[in-house]
């Protein structure tokens, strides 16, 4: 996974409450075996209509945010399904963070395996930050979200944010625990299933 | 000190414990299908890892196999591509597989109790969300993405944040049982709590009204405690729980011993304390209906439509949301939920699609026929529910009347398979997701009870199912 530091963008607002995963790719795309070339789905329904032309009105297709690689949203983004694709599919688009007042547990999971950072913050700082048109600055490092006129401090877990900063792979990570596990096992009686 | 049942389970799979990371957590059984796998066995073949305990690792097939005659070459060819994926993965890391032709083979949370996977006190996961489903047998149960697919097949274990312990108490006795249903009680409780108002969660559901319900009608509820954004649900094994697990395929064959052990240990201590407590009385609740685009947009099939700023009670947000959803639903606030007309029902999904519920919907329908304007289809949970629904002959019941008889698997509830709705079309789905465009895009999903779905199948539109005869 490439490192993550620091973004600088303008941001989209995306007005929305209770976004699912569901809309971020619809399920007629999920049945790649692979983790790429998802950002032509993003918000499929939401982006195109039945003949596959641009809706015009959807953020999205405003040209104004066309290189925006910073999301910010409203409460429970990525609730329902678990499709990791969701995640993918941002990626894949151009967004390396996402801001909301709230995720949903498993997305929020999903994004730090994948390089994608979301940031809670609370609902005031994040109704100001819609009203942001300049670029913003996102530094993981000094956990910070700097605009022209504030500056705002943001909450990460340590480990989380040490995967993202180094780029890490989470399996070889709990690999160095194998002795751990091993001994887990040992003591452990868990009913095989074969 | 007191501990609630879910920090007990907890506490007994902490492989590695840490204050300011996740903790490393072991998982008892993996569960995995054709659709979040992939990617993770494709990240272990180019690390070069192995499936550390294909033993404790199940497969199956379910989210996108058509539902329509098995002997048929599988005509979408990239579907049939995820399956053939699935069953190499399968063959190359030595884990066991209940493929399409399988007597075994079914909606994979389902399956698990049916064939005594899920057990008691154990961590569960898989590549869905509707993991929590098992959690009704009092084990630790939730869903996951890709990448902790693929961590939990190399290291048997998952880095998680230890999340916080939810008490919902179900209280009083429902006066119908038969047409107040585990379906109408848990959606009333996400119509009260909201969809994030459980997050970070794990819900307990105690108290007398959920010790009244069977092992199918607690899945049910424990299934859709992630409609409430919660990580799992789950409620303590009692004697109904050690009934039901009993000499099924792997049943593990100490098991009389392990229930000795669960007794003593799998419960709530008097003194323990939640995080988050929430209430709720079933004894006067109503058939249920949900009218917009998400599992919280919901009311009593007696209500009307809501007017989108009485349901926001003051909220911007949820107006619009709100606002949204009837736009999307083509529904006008103010029209009451019975003369609402649907073009399609569908019974099925791992919220409900078991042999009660098939027994439940059967009974409503029996001699009568579907409406000339609906189309409906029962889609069993698994091909072991299929079989013993056929035994008693309820598949009869519904082909006389007219429903579509399939064969199993997660179907309509997502529409991966060809089993979708048309644009526009409207459904009373027994499912668990009313999200836009998700039984097919843009379709119209209203979620409801099997008995409800069978009740509106017959009438053409929502009617109440207490003025049936459910005997």
């Amino acid at each position: 996974m490439t490192p993550f530091r620091k973004i600088k963008s303008i941001v989209m607002p995306f007005d929305k409450v209770n976004v699912d995963t569901d809309q971020i790719v619809p399920k007629q795309f999920l049945k790649s075996i692979h983790k790429t070339g998802f950002g032509k789905f993003l918000f499929y329904n939401w982006r195109f209509d039945s003949n596959g032309n641009l809706i015009p009105g959807f953020i999205l297709n405003d040209p104004k945010y066309k290189d925006s690689k910073i999301l910010i949203t409203r409460d429970n983004f990525g609730c329902g399904s678990s499709r990791e694709h969701a995640v993918w599919a941002l990626k894949d688009y151009g967004f390396f963070v996402i801001i909301a007042p709230s995720f949903a547990d498993i997305f929020y999971s999903n994004c730090f395996k994948n390089g994608l950072l979301p940031i809670i913050l609370d609902s005031k700082t994040v109704d100001s930050l819609f009203q942001t048109s300049s670029e913003i600055e996102v530094d993981l490092e000094a956990q910070k979200i700097k605009t022209p006129t504030t500056t705002t401090s943001f909450e990460i877990d340590e480990h989380r944010k040490h995967i993202l900063l180094k780029g890490l792979d989470d399996v070889a990570m709990t690999l160095e625990h194998e002795d751990k596990i091993s001994d887990y096992e040992k003591h452990a009686t868990i009913p095989s299933l074969l | 000190m007191p501990q609630t049942l879910f920090e007990k389970i907890w506490d007994s799979h902490v492989v590695v414990e840490s204050d300011n990371s996740p903790s490393i957590i072991y998982i008892d059984r993996h569960l995995v299908h054709e659709v979040t796998s992939p990617q993770a066995f494709e990240e272990l073949r180019l690390n070069k890892r192995r499936v550390r305990r294909p033993d404790l690792t199940i497969a199956t097939m379910d989210h996108n196999v058509p539902t329509s005659n098995r002997s048929l070459p599988i005509v979408d060819q990239i579907s049939e591509i995820q399956i053939k994926t699935l069953e190499k993965n399968c063959q190359d890391f030595g884990i066991q597989l209940f493929d399409i032709q399988s007597p075994y083979q079914g909606i994979v949370h389902v399956i698990g109790p049916q064939l005594g996977i899920t057990l008691p006190g154990t961590t569960i996961v898989c590549g869905d969300s509707h993991t929590s489903t098992h959690g009704a047998f009092g084990a630790l149960a939730f869903g996951i993405g890709t990448s902790e697919v693929e961590h939990v097949l190399a290291t048997q274990t998952i880095r998680m944040e230890k999340p916080k312990p939810f008490e919902i108490k179900v209280v009083g006795k429902r006066k119908n049982p038969h047409a107040i249903t585990a379906k109408d009680i848990i959606l009333s409780i996400i119509r009260h709590i909201g969809t994030n108002g459980g997050t970070g969660t794990v819900i307990e559901y105690r108290g007398e009204a959920i010790s009244d319900l069977s092992m199918e009608q607690r899945m049910t509820i424990c299934n859709m405690s992630i409609e409430a954004g919660a990580r799992a649900g789950l409620v303590a094994p009692d004697k109904k729980t050690f009934d039901y697990l009993r000499g099924r395929k792997f049943t593990p064959k100490n098991y009389d011993d392990l229930v000795s052990q669960w007794q003593e240990t799998l419960y709530t201590d008097s003194n323990a304390s939640f995080a988050k407590s929430f209430t709720i009385d079933v004894s006067n609740i109503a058939p249920q209906v949900s009218w917009g685009t998400n599992p919280a947009m919901v009311c009593d099939v007696t209500d009307s439509v809501p007017f989108p700023e009485e349901y926001a009670k003051g909220n911007e947000d949820q107006k619009k949301a709100a606002e949204k959803a009837l736009q999307y639903m083509n529904l006008k606030a103010g029209t009451k939920m019975t003369e609402i007309e649907i073009d399609r029902v569908f019974i099925g999904s791992c919220t409900n699609s078991r042999i009660e519920d098939l027994i439940e919907a059967s009974k409503v329908i029996k001699g009568k026929n579907v409406s000339s304007k609906v189309r409906a289809m029962v889609v069993p949970g698994s091909q072991m529910v299929k079989k013993q629904a056929e035994e008693m002959d309820l598949d009869k019941i519904f082909k006389d009347a007219n429903f579509e008889w399939r064969e199993s698997g997660c179907s309509m509830c997502l529409g991966m398979n060809p089993d979708i709705l048309a644009p526009g079309e409207r459904c009373a789905s027994t499912s668990n997701r009313n999200f836009e465009g998700r039984q097919g895009t843009g379709g119209r999903t209203h979620l409801v009870s099997p008995v409800m779905a069978a009740a509106a199948a017959i009438k053409g539109h929502f009617v109440d199912v207490r003025e049936m005869d459910l005997n």
